[in-house]
């Protein structure tokens, strides 16, 4: 015999767990209760949406599912934002919250809401216990439905007379995941007819997506375009899943996407996608998107194929298998018409470099990306929150592994990066973690700088100050006649001295020059630190594909010039 | 173009809002569902019938069988099936008209099932176009009330 709580416990541990994220109160205090008794180490946030978010960057760090406790009602409320991030990010995220007792449902009890329903659209699975024998059986199902097919979260909300009832649970039988009959999949049939596509393409492309990363076949995709000279451009959550340094590496596509990355999408005649969805950030109209190119469109959840682009054929399946599959088939050749499109490639580097930044004085977020990352070597970890710095460093800072960026991309969460620095340095202990966050969203969830001088973690803060909601702002630059409504903060804090408070050294850099050594410094500190870099309001990202436009209204400063123009010359 | 769908589901609290919820969500209007147990009663079946263009019931549909309770989902709008509807509905009636209404439901092979002093009830099962043609034909004597059910549909047996 044991209680609800005690055989949770047990579960978790039972799966592999030893950290969870959370955030007690009066419905979970039995779970807490008994937390001591266990192997678990629960790491306290100081606000639920910092325990999911900190949850995330853990399982995306360690390539294991993140577990995360909420107490009932704000406790489950404030966890929403997160798991509507990690399921559009395809993040294992475990869940557990606490529910009013059995007999209090649905009778606006204190702190009662809804989880169940609210979460349901946002998660692979919602379960809500009613019986204490169910728990063994929905604990494994709701494990197995989160780390099967595409991950995603799932979330259990259990009463609180469930975590006190004493009961001696049941083995867990397998439940209805065995009755689900799978939609057919066309999964090699298609086989010949893609090698086939890949021998004869003259102008091939790869696009990488989180589903590279996800499935870990960093080293098949690169095999394939070493093999048959295919380049790679990458989504923002592919970014790290084919070598970015590599010369086939044409880094980052889409809205912000580098102008060779998206002149070749543009005119490739073969788009292989693999685990990527074709997000709008990505395709721009869709319409107009891959006027050229027969498209074979790789991913592991068949929902994806034909969703947001056409595909010639569609592959439903595991990234691993198809890669492995392909390579071994021995009529891949080669194909020598290759070269003059790698030569086209090269030529469009040359002639559209990364933009460097405006005409004015000062730091220069390109200039402070790079050289963290010249300092910081390949083994850190890069986190970022959402804004222009996110799109900065996406462009700037070249990454070789899979896992080792950590962004919030399909929903865009601000506050999302430091708690997820704060999971990432949990779930990847000894390496640095560099966290670019602006002082837009940092705000949102500062108060997780407690968690990180709490235990230590190595996070290095680089505070891209602008002083504005840059990415608004930009928008509000470029498209709304300079209105720059509700966008610049008339006050920010004095960020040195607010780490400074929490006992986290930091740093202010305001001079170009100061940039290597300031750095230096922040890297030399064994724990957290925080650099405030000052960054020109008026920086903008370029290259910017405006929201459903097409690749020829790519704008930048295009040849040197120091005007904004469309690549196509108009 | 409209769309049959029969979708299996686990007979478990929550399954038919989770599959409602995702036509909601996605802004298709069902026009009719019908949810019963099945020979297993661990499991429902679902009818339901949408508008919706090829690519976007597919895309439906494949969203349907990610649901963790949803085993499975056939759209058999093309196949050959039987489908029936119930159908009661309340038509004025006095001493007039009864017979000429009573010889209606003779033709359509429906049933009385009410008799009230200034009104009968007729029950009515069948196809859309025989519902549709009982309605039309009563329709001239008063309709007072009407309710009817979704589609429920059965793949023919191969011949
Ligand atoms: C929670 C949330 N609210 C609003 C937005 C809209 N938004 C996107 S970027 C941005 C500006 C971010 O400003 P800051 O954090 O200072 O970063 P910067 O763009 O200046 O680098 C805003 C408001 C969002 N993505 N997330
Ligand atoms: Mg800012």
């Amino acid at each position: 015999m044991m209680n609800g709580a005690q055989y949770l416990l047990r579960f978790l541990e039972r799966k592999g767990v030893d950290l969870v994220f959370g955030y007690p109160g009066g419905k979970v205090i039995p779970l807490y209760d008994v937390l001591a008794g266990s192997k678990l180490r629960h790491v306290l946030a100081r606000h639920e949406q910092g325990a999911v978010h900190a949850a995330e960057g853990y399982a995306e760090a360690s390539g294991k599912p993140g577990v995360c406790f909420a107490t009932s009602g704000p406790g489950a409320t404030n966890l929403v934002t997160g798991i509507a991030d990690a399921h559009q990010d395809s993040v294992p995220l475990f869940l557990v919250t606490g529910q009013v007792g059995l007999g209090d449902l649905g009778r606006d009890a204190f702190q009662e809401a809804d989880i169940t329903g609210i979460a349901t659209p946002v998660t692979k699975n919602t379960y809500l216990i009613q019986e204490s024998r169910q728990m063994p059986d929905v604990l494994e199902e709701a494990w197995q439905v989160m780390t099967t097919g595409r991950p995603g979260p799932v979330l259990v909300d259990i009463p609180s007379d469930i975590f006190v009832g004493q009961s001696d649970f049941p083995e867990p039988g397998t439940r209805i995941l065995t009755r689900k009959i799978p939609m057919k999949h066309r999964l090699m049939k298609n086989l010949p007819t893609i090698v086939d596509r890949i021998n004869q393409a003259k102008r091939p492309l790869i696009l990488a997506g989180g589903g590279v990363v996800i499935s870990g076949v960093r080293n098949e995709l690169l095999q394939l375009m070493e093999k048959m000279n295919i380049p790679a451009a990458n989504t923002l959550k592919g970014k790290g899943a084919c070598p970015e340094t590599h010369p086939l590496s044409l880094g980052m596509a889409g809205m912000h996407g580098r102008a060779a990355a998206n002149l070749a999408m543009k005119n490739c005649d073969l788009l292989l996608a693999v685990g990527a969805r074709f997000s709008d950030r990505v395709t721009g109209n869709p319409k107009k998107f891959l006027p050229d190119a027969f498209v074979v469109h790789v991913d592991l959840d068949i929902a994806e194929l034909g969703k947001n682009i056409p595909a010639d054929i569609g592959v439903a399946g595991d990234a691993r298998t198809f890669l492995n599959t392909l390579l071994n088939r021995p009529e891949l050749k080669r194909n020598p018409e290759t070269d003059a499109w790698i030569q086209q490639i090269q030529q469009w580097e040359a002639e559209f470099p990364d933009d460097g930044g405006g005409d004015y004085e000062g730091v220069k977020s390109q200039a402070v990306i790079r050289e963290a990352a010249r300092q910081a070597g390949p083994t850190a970890v890069v986190v970022t929150d959402v804004g222009q710095h996110q799109m900065f460093v996406a462009q700037h800072y070249p990454l070789d592994a899979p896992r080792d960026f950590i962004t919030s991309g399909g929903l865009g969460t601000m506050g999302f990066g430091l708690p997820a620095a704060a999971g990432a340095a949990f779930g990847r202990p000894g390496e640095n973690v560099l966290l670019f966050v602006g002082d837009g969203g940092f705000q949102m969830t500062v108060q997780e700088l407690a968690v990180l001088r709490e235990h230590d973690l190595p996070v290095k803060i680089f505070l891209m100050n602008n002083g504005v909601l840059g990415m608004v702002y930009q928008w509000q630059a470029l498209f709304y006649k300079e209105n720059y409504s509700q966008t610049v903060f008339g006050h920010n804090p004095d960020f040195v001295k607010l780490a400074e408070a929490y006992d986290i050294p930091a740093f202010r850099l305001d001079q170009p020059d100061q940039i290597a050594p300031v750095i230096r410094r922040a890297l030399d500190q064994a724990g957290p630190a925080l650099i405030d870099c000052r960054i020109d309001p008026r920086e903008l990202v370029l290259p910017m594909v405006p929201a459903g436009g097409t690749l020829e209204d790519m704008m930048g400063r295009w040849r040197g010039e120091t005007h904004i123009s469309r690549i196509s010359g108009e | 173009m409209r769309h049959t769908l029969a979708v299996l589901v686990e007979n478990s609290p929550g399954v038919l809002s989770h599959v409602a919820g995702l036509f909601a969500r996605r802004g298709y209007n069902i026009e009719s569902l019908v949810v019963g147990e099945t020979e297993d009663r661990t499991i429902s079946r679902i009818t339901l019938v949408v508008e919706g263009d090829e690519r976007v019931l597919e895309q439906v549909s494949k969203q349907l069988n990610k649901q963790v309770d949803v085993i499975k989902v056939n759209d058999i709008t093309e196949d050959e099936t039987v489908d029936r509807q119930l159908l009661l509905i309340r038509v004025s009636a006095d001493q007039s008209n009864r017979q000429e209404i009573l010889q209606i439901v003779e033709i359509f092979r429906c049933r009385i099932v009410d008799i009230g002093r200034r009104s009968l009830i007729v029950e009515a099962t069948g196809d859309e176009a025989k519902i549709e043609a009982v309605i039309k034909s009563l329709r001239p004597f008063g309709i007072q009330e009407l309710v009817c059910t979704g589609k429920v549909a059965m793949v023919r047996g191969s011949k």
